[in-house]
């Protein structure tokens, strides 16, 4: 089998990249997703609040997963299901596997990533006490609650206030369950403001800051934990331990992209992000090999996902064609107070247009500005209300900036303290 | 009336099954969980000993290393996942050297064959791992690592189709000796035997006591693990134990069978024979004295901590026989480390012991191979185009983290002795027990478990007993009040 472009993964970023892709003159491409349906993890998200930059809407979901699926279906882009990529080589060859098909190798010129991330589950926290039931990520709680229409307990405590955490948080409430606490151990949330008031605060549930669970209770079934505050350090405090009653203990502790097969094909991996280390064409170190969405770095909002996407499906249609310019990468330098940025390289020569970095901060910021340097000239000095880690930042470099320092060796980016 | 009720479904309990089955026994495993190796066996470094620790002139010593050879074949015959990967006993002092000298001797004492000193170079160059601390080890090349798991279920499996009976979830209640027979109270069940063995790991006092006058107490030995992500597998291809020293006895790190590393377990004796909890200090002791073998090991690719307990007892030694006041009640008790390594033994020994006493005939229909389960990601690409082919099942990947098919999940609930539950499915394919622990595939899982065991998904549970996943519907309990 041959393919132009596979894309993998038939999700919010599959999706996008594949339209770009057709859009700019890509026909033998190819979707592959694991699951029985297209949309990604978009499928189980039924509340609202997808699509506002996008559409202007508030879409659920489902209905925004499905605006990009009939495109999918109007433009003829070809996808299989219940198909799991097992493995691909740096050579571009894809093995995947389907009960109709049985084992498919199929060769591509380009690959978009596309697997979106998954949940940290308990054990990567090594959570003290016993292992019973009770005890799952938000996002396998999500698909019991909407998908199946099963509770997985009454009494609820949630770990870490990261989106799905809160998101989890008000839709057990809604099914009837009672949630007694959202637990953080950072000094801030991790998740998206409008979802704190509109999750916890309209719910009145407690959200606590500096807090972590130290012991999980119960032989067979939870029956509660044991929290605590934390210090400065980060390490509990013995004397602030509390205990609450729960048989649910919901994790929302962090997303990992789920770069396993990237890791195959030799795609070479950033230790911030967990996603592959890209240039402005969202291009890995391998030629031919893009990445985009969760899988690439984990955003707070869809329409992050979709607008990135794009970009990737339109260089691949490029890569295709013959066209890419590989030559000549400045590296993006993400320092003091910046924790990393997407992309890592810019191509200078191939900058005709704005150039969209995003970045996430690694702490609570309050009347600072964001400054980008081209080696030591300051290009940009944005100046922010606040800059939080749970909210993803974005700068666009102009092709201008690059004409005004055409040499420049690298671009830095920093937050800097209004004075 | 049986002839043989066999206390405990642990691996030792299992073992005396399948040695038992060659016989034409009525014999019967009485399980107080709803599945085999749910216990000690369960929740250990699952390490096939080469046999120098234990000492000269114990059981334990006299043992292993004969045990140590008996894993070929049965890994064989049994198909279960078992590899010789050598081990290294690391000395981390040039003033302990005399003790690494004392332990091959020791190991020499009791049958090892293959013991050799190695200098620190000679041990990074096997293991390019293992920090610059280490001044020599004793290599062992018979050490191994097995699936304990797998093994268990193996001689289960094969005990029962050779004709064992096995109940679960029946916890002995009371064991009564009238005249020469046992009488055995279940929660709903009478039973009546004419021999009884005493399997039941950290409980086995507990029967013991209750007819003999010879008594022993099991003190649970609680030892904690952290399980790695198998992308540092690569860390250490041999078990790395650390020789022990005045501050412990050291904590091993090794590969699994499956390829993902083990670290632990550290030892702490406890009085609740039931307490599996992990504690914050144990989890970082171990982490903490790993770093003396290894140079690195991210901490944020552990996917789970566990514990286990030793069934240890007072005797410090196996204590396995007739007890000597109790006609026809057999020990198999106090069996920690290495007791996996001898249970293939430990089976043969007891089972020598009942046939002496009850003169059976042999089984002559024994058949004593087992197909394991096919793993699907161990096939090669024809293999498994093949297997598709023929069962479209095998094309359907159910966990995503370990490869494991609807295939392999269906035959692990089909076949003899079945899971019937989530851990049950998880021991018998790896479906769940990978990076993800079962974030994606539990649902799906479930499914399958409600429609081949036909029942609703309120009563799945993770390991029996109340141990559900799903409490009940949503929306259920708000009243119509509730929900204007």
């Amino acid at each position: 089998m041959n393919y132009d472009l596979v894309i993998i993964g038939g999700g919010p970023s599959g999706l996008a990249a594949a339209i770009a892709a057709k859009e700019n003159g890509v026909d033998k491409l190819l979707i592959l997703d694991r699951e029985a349906y297209l949309g990604g993890i978009l499928i189980q998200c039924i509340h609202n609040g997808f699509g506002l930059h996008t559409f202007k809407e508030e879409l659920t979901g489902p209905e925004y997963a499905q605006r990009f699926i009939d495109k999918i279906d109007e433009l003829s882009i070809a996808y299989k299901l219940n198909t799991l990529v097992l493995d691909i080589t740096e050579d571009k060859t894809i093995y995947a596997v389907n009960p109709e098909e049985g084992l498919l190798e199929i060769k591509a010129k380009a690959i978009i990533l596309a697997m979106g991330c998954r949940e940290r589950p308990r054990g990567a926290l090594t959570i003290p006490g016993t292992r019973c039931t009770g005890i799952m990520t938000a996002g396998s709680a999500q698909k019991f609650v909407n998908m199946k229409g099963f509770m997985p307990g009454r009494e609820v405590v949630v770990l870490g206030s990261g989106d799905i955490g809160l998101i989890m948080a008000r839709r057990m409430s809604f099914e009837g369950a009672k949630v007694k606490a959202v637990v953080e151990l950072l000094p801030y949330s991790s998740g998206l403001k409008r979802n704190i008031v509109q999750c916890l605060d309209d719910y009145d549930i407690p959200l606590l800051l500096s807090h972590t669970v130290v012991k999980i209770h119960g032989k067979d079934r939870l029956e509660g934990v044991t929290i605590s505050k934390v210090g400065n350090d980060m390490k509990p405090i013995k004397e602030s331990e509390e205990y609450i009653r729960c048989d649910t203990l919901l994790l929302s502790v962090g997303l990992l992209p789920e770069n396993e097969l990237s890791r195959k094909a030799g795609v070479e991996l950033s230790l911030i992000t967990g996603g592959a280390m890209v240039d402005s064409y969202l291009q890995t170190n391998i030629p031919g090999i893009f990445a985009c969405g969760n899988v690439l770095h984990v955003h707070d909002l869809v329409d992050n996902v979709s607008t990135e996407s794009y970009i990737a499906g339109k260089n691949a249609s490029i890569y295709i064609k013959g066209f890419l310019n590989n030559d000549n990468k400045v590296s993006l330098k993400a320092v003091e107070g910046v924790r990393y940025t997407v992309p890592h390289f810019i191509n200078p020569e191939a900058v005709s247009d704005n150039i969209t970095v995003r970045f996430r901060v690694d702490n609570v910021y309050k009347g600072a500005s964001i400054a980008v340097y081209f080696d030591d000239i300051k290009v940009i000095n944005k100046r922010k209300k606040i800059l939080t880690p749970g909210e993803m930042e974005e700068v666009k470099l102009t092709s201008d900036m690059f004409s005004k320092c055409p040499n420049a060796a690298s671009i830095t980016f920093k937050v800097e303290r209004s004075l | 009336m049986y002839d043989v009720v066999i206390i405990g479904a642990g691996v030792i309990g299992c073992s005396i099954a399948r040695e038992l089955s060659k016989y034409k026994l009525k014999t019967l495993v009485l399980e107080k969980e709803n599945d085999v190796c749910c216990g000690t066996s369960k929740a250990n470094s699952a390490i096939v000993h080469a046999g120098f620790d234990a000492k000269p002139g114990t059981l334990k010593g006299e043992l292993n290393a004969k045990a140590n050879i008996m894993f070929d074949k049965l890994s064989e015959d049994l198909g279960f996942h078992f590899r010789r990967n050598g081990s290294l006993v690391l000395c981390l002092d040039e003033m302990d050297m005399d003790k690494l000298f004392e332990l091959k001797e020791r190991g020499e004492k009791n049958g090892v064959p293959g013991l050799k000193i190695l200098t620190g170079e000679e041990v990074r160059n096997l293991e390019p791992a293992v920090t610059d601390k280490v001044v020599a080890a004793l290599y062992a090349s018979t050490g191994g690592i097995v699936c304990p798991f797998n093994l268990t279920i193996a001689l289960a499996e094969n005990a029962y189709v050779n004709g064992v009976e096995f109940s679960f979830n029946s916890e002995v209640l009371e064991l009564k000796k009238i005249d020469n027979t046992f009488e055995i109270k279940t929660f709903n069940n009478t039973i009546i035997s004419k021999l009884v063995i005493n399997a039941a790991g950290v409980y086995s006092d507990k029967f013991n006591n209750l007819l003999s006058e010879n008594k022993f107490t099991i003190i649970p030995r609680k030892g904690e693990y952290n399980l790695f992500d198998k992308y540092v597998g690569y860390i250490a291809d041999r078990t790395l134990f650390q020789l022990p020293t005045k501050l412990g006895k050291g904590i091993l790190v090794s590969p699994t069978t499956d390829g993902n590393l083990i670290v632990g377990p550290n030892a702490v004796d406890i009085e609740d024979k039931d307490d599996v909890s992990t504690t914050r200090e144990g989890l970082d002791d171990i982490m903490e004295k790993a770093l003396l073998s290894i140079k690195n090991i991210p901490i944020g690719s552990v996917i789970t901590s566990f514990s286990g307990l030793r069934a240890r007892s007072e005797k410090d030694d196996f204590i396995i026989g007739e007890a000597p006041d109790v006609p026809n009640f057999i020990n198999a008790a106090s069996i920690e480390s290495p007791g996996l390594t001898c249970s293939p033994l430990i089976g043969e020994i007891i089972a020598e012991i009942v046939v002496n006493k009850l003169e059976p005939e042999a089984n002559k229909a024994f058949n004593p191979k087992r197909e394991g389960i096919v793993r699907f990601n161990e096939l090669n690409l024809e293999e498994k185009k093949d297997i598709i082919s023929k069962k479209p099942e095998y094309g359907r990947i159910v966990c995503r983290c370990e490869y494991v098919t609807e295939g392999e999940i269906l035959d692990a609930i089909r076949r003899p002795l079945g899971a019937k539950d989530l851990d049950g499915i998880k021991r018998r394919t790896r479906a769940g027990a990978g990076r993800c622990q079962a974030g994606f595939c539990m649902s799906r899982v479930m499914e399958i478990l409600q429609s081949e065991l036909n029942i609703p998904p309120t009563e799945i549970t993770k390991f029996g007993r109340q141990s559900k996943i799903l409490v009940g519907l949503s929306k259920e309990n708000i009243s119509q009040e509730d929900g204007k």
